[in-house]
């Protein structure tokens, strides 16, 4: 299924988001401000269902007073942000070293069979979207993956089932 | 049971909080150095404990402060880098996680040191949770008057502030760190200048690691002669270490530097030894890009001497036989691991993390991704083992940050000291895709 990229593609920021966003602008002093756009990305990708359009890349542009190209730029550099509609969940399981050694590969391969998704895939339904992540710092940890602001740690097939089973029950804040 | 420094306090319910840590003697450098010591003093002091940057690269971090440019006029400003991304690491994370205002309290006294009013902590964007928890107890060393305005009554001002990343492992790099600071995308940039002349926004700047600014703390409340007691003579005081892959026991452990790795890995202090009961195979001591080190040199160096955990014992040998303490990032590798899977897996994560900024890393780690690729799956040459090395040549050296020499040795050192494993997988391409090359002495298919 393709997701419906109508509405959302420019969130419509409530005045207690506009002034969270004034507070990230103000850690940083006069004439400074640029240096406040990875942080209000990070805070209007959650308005806006967990992507950025260019819509609503140009609107951060516009709150910052500074050329399109300038948020592109660092939109497109950083990993974590998603330039594509995504799922309401979106699990992000760390593929590197540490944590291959101690099973990832296996988790990647349970939930690709689980969800019938690939990595890089959103689930026929919308719900989920797979994607590997480069060290999340969980090393001692793992396997693990990130959903949300919350990393999952120690994973097995059953904790994956069950994290899986509290997304479909709402039980953790998803994208949109 | 060696002394903590910096972890000492870490299972004391709430210690999370101002008024727990400050019951547990919390806060009182602060004190100490503001009333009692001149910045100059503290500088002076910080370079007598020979604090080691505990980031990874090691530099002095008093040599580093006692760089910094003092014009006229002109702001200073100290960054902590908490972006954290180094395959193996996750000691700052926990420290920032379960007692922040231990690194709060040393980058106020560091702070002092250099003259910064303005501070930052940046950190990787994926830990936007314990940025909250950074975020609350900063609020708390406002209200308590320990930042902000003529902090106890010493006339100095500080205000600190955290900014995340937005994912990029190059940020860990000072001046990428600075750039995307700036709100730009991370790119390193060429020096000189350095950043104590010209940082942020174009004014001197210090970056020190998180681990590193919280071992402030123990060296002002205990004074640098006490500090050196601990560790071994090159290798001071204590440090965190993050042991993980096939261990019994994982996490983040404060070890007096000087321990053996015999006892480190083995102890039940610590790690309690290989998990499920196998044998041991290989270990990369200092996060991914310090050279893997096989089972006979990870104990005992080529020397025959106990191998130590320090930075001169786990250097012993150079590249031939030794690797690096790095960033304390200590990944373990049982008997089953295969180490060109690994390796290629190191090489993915380079070619992942390259800027793209220079060519030779650009390029160089998208080659030694593809060659590893094709050798681990069956695929490969003999040629291509000495293509990986030759690619690796051109890497090293050649680039702007050192990103490129990160991405090249762990390739370099698992050719060095696995060679017959390579050759093997080119040799048995079949069973090379369905099992793995065991110890070097036999193969486990």
């Amino acid at each position: 299924m393709k997701i419906e990229v109508t509405q959302k593609s420019r969130p419509v920021l409530s005045a207690e988001k506009m002034a969270e966003i004034q507070g990230v602008i103000s850690q940083f002093p006069e004439g400074k401000s640029k240096s406040a756009v990875i942080r209000i990305l990070h805070i209007v990708e959650e308005e806006a269902g967990g992507w950025l359009s260019p819509d609503t890349m140009d609107m951060v542009a516009e709150i910052l007073n500074i050329q399109p190209i300038e948020v592109y730029e660092v939109a497109t550099f950083y990993t974590m942000f998603n330039l594509n509609p995504v799922g309401k969940y979106i699990f992000e399981v760390c593929r590197t070293g540490p944590c291959m050694l101690v099973g990832s590969d296996n988790i990647i391969e349970y939930i690709e069979n689980k969800l019938d998704v690939k990595v890089g895939g959103t689930t026929a339904d919308g719900m989920f979207t797979l994607k590997t992540a480069e060290c999340l710092g969980a090393c001692g940890y793992g396997p693990m993956l990130q959903c949300g602001k919350h990393y999952h740690e120690h994973l097995t097939p059953a904790k994956v089932d069950e994290l899986i089973d509290a997304c479909r029950k709402g039980e953790i804040k998803a994208n949109f | 049971m060696g002394r903590k420094l910096l972890l000492e306090h870490i299972d004391v319910p709430s210690i999370e909080t101002f008024d727990v840590y400050r019951k547990n003697g919390g806060y009182r450098s602060v004190e100490k150095a503001l009333k009692t010591m001149s910045p100059e003093e503290v500088v002076e002091e910080v370079k007598k404990a020979n604090l080691k940057g505990r980031g990874g690269a090691g530099f002095p971090t008093g040599l580093k402060w006692s760089f910094l440019a003092k014009p006229e006029g002109v702001p200073r400003y100290l960054l902590c880098n908490a972006d954290e991304s180094e395959p193996g690491t996750f000691k700052d994370r926990y420290l920032m996680e379960k007692i922040p205002h231990l690194l709060i309290e040393g980058m106020i006294v560091s702070s002092y040191a250099l003259g910064s009013n303005l501070s930052y902590i940046y950190i990787r964007g994926e830990y936007m949770w314990v940025l909250e928890i950074l975020e609350k107890a900063i609020a708390e060393a406002y209200a308590k008057g320990f930042l902000g305005k003529n902090i106890l009554g010493s006339g100095f001002d500080l205000d600190l502030r955290v900014a995340p990343g937005g994912g990029a492992y190059i940020c860990g790099e000072e001046t990428a760190l600075i750039e995307s600071l700036e709100g730009k995308r991370g790119n390193p940039r060429i020096k000189p200048p350095f950043p104590a002349v010209k940082g942020l926004w174009g004014c001197p700047t210090v970056v020190n690691n998180v681990e590193s600014l919280a071992t402030v703390v123990p060296i002002i409340n205990d004074g640098a002669e006490e500090y050196t007691k601990l560790g071994t003579d090159a290798s001071n005081g204590t440090k965190l270490i993050s042991a993980c892959g096939n261990v019994t026991r994982g996490g983040v452990y404060e070890i007096e530097l000087g321990i053996s790795v015999e006892e480190f890995i083995y102890g039940d202090e610590w790690c309690r030894g290989i998990a499920n009961n196998k044998k041991i195979k290989a270990l990369v001591p200092g996060g991914s890009s310090v050279p893997i080190l096989p089972a006979h040199l990870i104990t005992k160096t080529a020397a025959g001497e106990n191998r130590l955990m320090s930075y001169e014992s786990l250097a012993d040998g150079g590249f031939a036989s030794g690797s690096m303490l790095g960033s304390g990032g200590f990944i373990v590798f049982d008997e089953d691991q295969c180490i060109v899977r690994n390796t290629w897996n190191f090489a993915r994560f380079y070619a992942h993390e390259s800027c793209g900024q220079c060519s030779p890393c650009r390029e160089g780690t998208g080659w030694m991704e593809k060659v590893l690729h094709r050798l681990e799956n069956g695929k490969g040459n003999m040629r291509d083992i000495e293509l990986l090395a030759d690619i690796n040549k051109k890497i090293e050296g050649n680039t702007i940050c050192p990103l490129g020499d990160a991405a090249a040795w762990p390739v370099a050192a698992a050719i060095r000291h696995f060679r017959e494993e390579f050759e093997w997988h080119v040799t048995h391409p079949e069973d090379a895709v369905k099992g793995n090359y065991g110890l070097l002495k036999g193969i486990t298919v």
